[in-house]
């Protein structure tokens, strides 16, 4: 249920494919905010010769390194796992290194932007902080009473199955900052939180799925969501993230889970 | 999730740079977001109840009842015997003479009414920017809904075919 990566394919790209490797020219129209120097935002071209199956995140890189250093935005591990360089890439959230140029249709210039609904602080960063809070406030951490046993807590594969599809999430806020709800209105937790809930609701070692379920159960929690499924849509780990949240909110009228 | 490019300036790259260091010089001027989630004194305090979650669950349980009520409502005054041509005062007071017609538009009045008052309340909640505003829009609605369900509810009650 991710973003569909593809776009809109071309004979030339095809082309470009079977051969070697063929340059073609791309628009990167960057949305750039530097409050110091101009009070709004404002979108910037660059032009750039870029292999097209090279990905979003290399051309960024190329304008970083080779045209203007200024330009400012968040990557760590360049493949996917860490989380941090979720934009707006052609007016849908996704991973900027998961996404290949040849795939957004770089016929027309690729708008690039940062995600929605967080303070953005420069360029394509955007204060995580509030993002963070909302996820330390579902407690995601394995709550148990008694005594630690002295090896691993076992469980069944099908305990483990329950909660696997929300063990995924690598904490990239571009489910959260596609939410209308949370766009309008900066209280609710946003689908990462609950699905880092949920993670831990369904684990059949953790004992502190009430206290996480009364806290979903709140004004700002789970019933705030409208199922829009942009979150499904914009996870770029696959994760079912309004599914997640219906069996929250199940959970939370059946109190089984 | 379109792209909205149209409300900012499109320049090139050459002119990324305006070169007037410090802008304006007032923070304030700057195009910011207000930061979510932040705890302010006008935080909302955490509640205990269940309200949103039995709202929720309303809202699922009385929109099945209310396709029932509404298409049989719909089939009966526009479509079978006649269709809306035969509605007149006698049809109606022959209706409310019977307790089961009385029930159903009772039942069909209420839950629309607190379906969609309610539906609103989501709405205006999503919609309003100020907390004002909100309060105003959603006293208004209140008052109508209950103004609407209460003349209701009266009518059908003391409804009087000799009048």
């Amino acid at each position: 249920m991710s973003t569909p990566t593809v776009e809109k394919h071309s004979a030339a790209l095809d082309a470009a494919e079977v051969g070697g490797v063929k340059l073609i020219t791309v628009t990167l129209r960057i949305r750039r905010f530097n409050p110091e120097e101009l009070p709004d935002p404002v979108w910037v071209d660059y032009q750039l010769e870029m292999d097209p199956k090279e990905r979003v995140l290399d051309a960024l890189n190329k304008v970083k390194w080779e045209q203007d250093g200024t330009l400012t935005y968040r990557r760590s591990c360049a493949h996917g796992i860490c989380g941090s360089d979720a934009m707006r890439i052609n007016g849908r959230n996704r991973l900027a290194c998961k996404t290949l140029i040849k795939d957004v249709n770089p016929e027309q210039p690729i708008t690039i932007e940062a995600i929605k609904g967080l303070t953005v602080l420069k360029d394509l960063i955007v204060d995580m902080d509030p993002f963070f809070q909302a996820y330390k406030d579902v407690m995601p951490f394995l709550i148990t009473s008694g005594n630690e046993p002295t090896r691993e807590r076992l469980q069944t594969a099908e305990d483990r199955e329950r909660f696997d599809d929300t063990t995924k999430c690598i904490l990239c806020a571009a489910c959260t900052s596609s939410c209308p709800v949370f766009w309008n209105d900066g209280q609710y937790f946003g689908p990462a939180a609950i699905v880092n809930a949920h993670r831990f609701i369904f684990d059949s070692r953790d004992e502190g799925a009430e206290q996480r379920l009364e806290i979903l159960n709140d004004r700002e929690g789970v019933w705030r969501c409208r199922t829009t499924f942009n979150c499904s849509e914009a996870c770029p780990r696959g994760i079912e993230v309004t599914k997640a949240i219906q069996e929250v909110k199940r959970a939370l009228v059946t109190r089984r889970f | 999730m379109a792209a909205d490019t149209n409300e900012t300036l499109v320049v090139p790259s050459v002119h990324a740079h305006t070169g007037q260091g410090l802008g304006t010089g007032n923070p304030a001027d700057a195009f910011v977001v207000e930061p979510p989630r932040a705890r302010t004194k006008k935080t909302p305090r955490r509640t205990r109840t269940n309200f949103e979650m039995l709202a929720w669950l309303f809202m699922r349980l009385s929109g099945v009842l209310l396709v029932v009520l509404i298409l049989g409502h719909l089939l009966i005054m526009l479509v079978l015997d006649g269709g809306v041509s035969k509605i007149n005062f006698a049809f109606v007071a022959g209706r409310w003479a019977s307790p089961f017609w009385q029930g159903w538009d009772l039942l069909m009045l209420w839950l629309a009414m607190l379906h969609g008052s309610n539906g609103m309340r989501t709405v205006i909640n999503d919609y309003a920017e100020k907390d004002s505003t909100r309060l105003w829009l959603k006293t208004l609605m209140g008052a109508a809904t209950v103004f609407t369900v209460l003349l209701g509810t009266l009518v059908i009650f003391t409804f009087d075919p000799n009048i």
